[in-house]
């Protein structure tokens, strides 16, 4: 029943894709496990078959996606697309899904690169259809070529400006570009910009982002408050107030961002140890130098171990890759290290700008925790924020008893689009510290799977009849 | 140091029960609590309000399930109109699903014992699969037959810990949330309870900390061998209704899921999943429900059962120390009427009630509680 | 309403609620609906309320379809196939018991 590797990489972003490689380059029997039908993750979805007629439309920095795309085909790897994994045992077994059948995979060591997910932006009115993320608007354009014209995008952080240069680049009319970036984090980001001008060239790609944006005559509208999501049924208008005079927009689309968390939860159903990162503003794991977790056996790649973008993730999972060579006795440590010194001083390089870049772009507090209680929280169960602050008003001291009490948290997207914004809420209803309120207790299965898929990893020989 | 009545140590269900029975009575009550992340049996339970196969060996046991049982539609109605929460309780019977010829025989036979051992008030059917048919739809060829008894119900465990939280502090109760319990020293009269950052004084205590009574039960000169069981449970994807009765080890809930079980593991305070116990449970529900073999298990959930080696509860109010009572057990929610109107009273008047004297400590063997 | 700006090709044709809908080859089944102007494809269990596709990468689960007789499933991770039956999800799924 199970199937045993060297090393099992779970998820085929940049550093899953670099992380699997690398080891197979090492001489580990490996297996890249990914839930999408090609490799490249979110950030380079779709880099081998993007059905855009122009692809420069997406940017050059996409392309860097096409290296570790071809690296990975022609290396020896066990690639299992359209797979999708929703468990990883204290054993290092996984569990995954493939047409329909379950099965466990066992390696000796697992690198997880499951990657970000974008921080949720509650407001009135954002579960309505034609309110989405901006890394979803971007999705359409990679994996369909669509465009959605005259929509409104709303939010703040260099991926909101990327995908509004990209419709812009695509000639697709943008109908505003709301920027809810707090004036004043300009002072907080100052500073540390020094030593963010040592990150090579990010600041001038970013620079030159906004100069595109204003040169083409985008409507950007700053200094709102009250920004809401209208309509029944649909979208139909974006509502906010700015110097105290209420406006609207009408559109049928509105692209929300407020920048990227690491998506936790098969770290955390693993048992890996956890801790709220007050500047990135999400949870992510403890991990070491080498990206070794707080499970023996398990390391942690990429935007899912803490925000560094697409360069960092390559260059950690080549170092899970290379460690996890070095555990398993492949090469001895001093080689280890020989390898990864040049990829342990880029990292550093490419890891300077973002305190910065976490400064600069630091959401609003009330962007992050909605002040009016009938702003849904929890997308799944329908829970609002009045639901939610009724339920501390019992003396509910976190997360899973709040879950318990409300639903909050209890649906199919277990908590990736409520938690941080629980968190956050909770800290602030009960004035602690965010860090100190703690998150879900999560547990497999992290994505579905049927009672007849999950009957069907019994070990043979034990009868369903059995007692 | 305010004084109160009564300090309760633990808010899970048995806690939150007498907690909210003595506020309910007019007592000044402390309940005193862990943080968010504890073993908390009450975050785990199935929600069955069950009757049938309890204490077929023991006569006091199956008694005592039955009063509760039927206190149950009263306690649902209070709640429903002291805190407006609504805590999906329904009685339509229960059945338990039988997947062999031998796990049939032995659960007709346990059946019989009960209904003897309560002189008849104990009534139930076994039926073959057509039989069984009439009262839940879909069964699967694997299906030997069941029981079925009429006096069986169940709950949404979580919203009745919700209704008894907000219940006793609608009743003027105090909750102290993040005061694990580490010592407690008796006053005479009266007790110091000491927890995370701070010491409350009461002139009664009540240990309803589940596990951690073991620890806490020698502080007033008592005993509480319990040790944790763990048992698993998978939730299903929202289903249209389709199951009103509750069955053993599969109930649909209000809002549509299915709450599918069981294992029983000795794992110590280990009180992870296991794919071993999700496979079992997933292949035991789709032999009995084949229907459900495309349905999508969302998450999952495991907790550690608060257990004795009798099976029975502890009930036990301290000779040494007269004010100092224990009490725990596994049935939280069956039992839930019971506590919060006749262990209330005891706990406030001081009087054991007969049909509870089974339960003291004295049953145990000192050579237990270590 | 999304816009393609693909070059017209081979298409395969789905059908959406009983309605027969020709879109192109490779892309999820989300992506076609959205692109052939659908707004909403489920409505929650509870509130009833209409919801669409949010995240379009598998984390939100607010797109929720029928297809092929299964529900629950997410339409951003299903990639569209000749012949396949798409419905909207109304509430909870049903089971022929």
């Amino acid at each position: 029943m199970t199937v045993a590797y060297d090393i099992a990489v779970i998820g085929a972003g940049p550093a899953g894709m670099a992380a699997a490689a690398t080891a197979d380059g090492l001489g580990l029997a490996t297996v890249l496990i990914d839930e999408q039908a090609a490799p490249g993750g979110q950030i380079y979805r779709n880099i081998e078959g993007a059905p855009l007629a122009d692809r420069a439309v997406l940017g050059a920095d996409y392309e860097a996606g096409a290296a570790l795309a071809g690296a990975l085909r022609g290396s020896g790897v066990d690639y299992l697309d359209t797979t999708t994994v929703w468990r990883v045992t204290p054993e290092n077994e996984i569990g995954v899904t493939r047409a329909g059948a379950a099965r466990l995979i066992s390696a000796k060591h697992i690198v997880l690169a499951t990657g970000a997910l974008e921080r949720p932006m509650p407001l009135p009115g954002w579960t309505l259809p034609g309110v989405m993320t901006a890394g979803a608007a971007q999705v359409m354009l990679k994996s369909a070529a669509a465009v959605a014209p005259g929509a409104v995008f709303a939010g703040c952080g260099p991926l909101l400006y990327l995908i509004v240069g990209q419709y812009l680049r695509a000639g697709a009319p943008i109908a505003a570009l709301i920027d809810t970036t707090p004036r004043t984090n300009i002072w907080r980001a100052a500073p540390l910009l020094p030593r963010a001008l040592a990150a090579g060239n990010y600041l001038a790609k970013g620079l030159a982002m906004m100069r595109d944006i204003r040169r083409a005559g985008v409507r950007v509208i700053r200094g709102v408050d009250g920004l809401a999501a209208l309509g029944e049924g649909h979208l139909r208008a974006v509502g906010y107030s700015r110097g105290g005079r209420r406006a609207t927009i009408e559109t049928e689309h509105l692209f929300l961002h407020q920048g990227i968390v690491a998506n936790v939860n098969l770290a955390m159903a693993a048992g890996c140890a956890h801790h709220w990162d007050a500047r990135q503003l999400g949870w992510r794991p403890a991990c070491d130098g080498w990206g070794r977790s707080s499970v023996d056996g398990v390391s942690i790649a990429g935007d899912g171990a803490g925000i560094g973008g697409a360069q960092v993730a390559e260059l950690d999972g080549r170092l899970a890759a290379l460690d996890a060579a070095c555990r398993l006795g492949r090469i001895e440590a001093a080689e280890r290290d020989r390898r990864a010194a040049p990829l342990h001083a880029a990292r550093r390089r490419d890891l300077r700008i973002r305190p910065f870049l976490e400064a600069l772009y630091r959401p609003a507090d009330d962007q992050r925790v909605p002040l009016a209680d009938d702003v849904i929280v929890c997308r799944c169960e329908d829970v609002t924020a009045g639901d939610i602050r009724a339920a501390l008003a019992l003396g509910c001291p976190g997360p899973n008893q709040l879950k318990a009490f409300t639903r909050c948290g209890m649906g199919p997207c277990q908590g990736r689009l409520c938690g941080p914004t629980v968190t956050e809420l909770i800290a602030a209803e009960r004035g602690v510290p965010v860090a100190d309120v703690g998150y879900y207790r999560l547990r497999p299965p992290v994505k579905p799977v049927t009672l007849g898929e999950l009957a069907g990893t019994a070990p043979s020989g034990d009868t369903p009849g059995g007692a | 140091m305010t004084r109160y009545d009564a300090a309760v140590v633990g808010g899970g269900m048995i806690g939150s029960a007498i907690a909210y029975g003595l506020a309910r009575r007019g007592l000044a009550t402390v309940m005193l609590d862990e943080g968010d992340v504890a073993f908390r049996a009450a975050r785990g339970n199935f929600g069955l309000v069950w009757v049938q196969g309890k204490g077929a060996d023991a006569p006091a046991y199956a008694h005592w399930t039955r009063r509760s049982s039927d206190l149950w539609p009263a306690l649902d109605a209070e709640l429903a109109e002291a805190t407006g929460v609504a805590t999906g309780y329904a009685r339509r019977g229960g059945v338990e699903i039988c997947l062999s010829q031998d796990e049939f025989d032995t659960l007709a036979a346990e059946l019989e014992r009960l209904r003897v051992a309560t002189n008849g008030e104990f009534s139930y059917a076994m039926h073959d699969r057509a039989g069984l048919g009439q009262y839940v739809p879909g069964l699967g060829a694997g299906v030997v037959g069941g029981s079925y008894s009429v006096l069986d119900g169940h709950v949404n465990p979580l919203a009745l810990l919700r209704a008894l939280h907000a219940g006793f502090l609608a009743r003027g109760g105090i909750y102290r949330p993040g005061s694990r319990v580490s010592r407690i020293s008796h006053q005479q009269p009266g007790f110091e309870i000491a927890g995370d950052g701070e010491t409350v004084a009461a002139e009664r205590v009540v240990l309803a900390a589940g596990l951690g009574n073991r620890a806490l039960a020698p502080f007033v000169g008592l005993v509480a061998p319990v040790f944790p069981l763990r048992g698993e449970i998978l939730v299903t994807e929202k289903l249209a209704p389709f199951l009103e009765v509750a069955t053993l080890n599969l109930r649909q809930t209000v809002e549509g899921g299915c709450l599918i079980g069981a294992s029983h593991d000795e794992a110590g305070f280990d009180d992870r999943s296991t794919g071993a116990a999700m496979a079992a449970i997933a292949g035991r529900a789709v032999t009995a429900f084949p229907a459900l073999a495309d349905v999508q298990i969302v998450r999952s959930w495991g907790a550690l059962r608060v257990m004795t080696r009798d099976d029975l509860p502890i009930y036990a109010q301290s000779p040494r120390c007269p004010g100092a009572f224990v009490v725990c057990g596994h049935s939280g929610v069956t039992l839930a009427a019971a506590h919060v109107t006749l262990l209330a009273d005891w706990i406030a008047d001081g009087t054991l009630p007969g049909e509870v004297a089974a339960f003291g400590a004295e049953r145990f063997d000192v050579r237990d509680a270590s | 309403m999304f816009e393609t700006r693909r070059s017209p090709g081979p298409t395969v044709r789905i059908a959406f609620d009983g309605a027969p809908l020709d879109v192109a080859p490779g892309q999820s089944v989300a992506a076609a609906l959205l692109t052939a102007g659908v707004g909403a494809t489920r409505r929650t269990p509870d509130s009833g309320a209409p919801r669409a596709p949010y995240c379009m990468i598998g984390v939100c689960f607010d797109c929720l379809v029928v297809i092929d007789g299964q529900s629950n499933r997410q339409a951003c991770m299903v990639t569209v196939r000749d012949g396949m039956r798409v419905e909207s999800q109304a509430g909870a799924s049903n089971i022929a018991p």
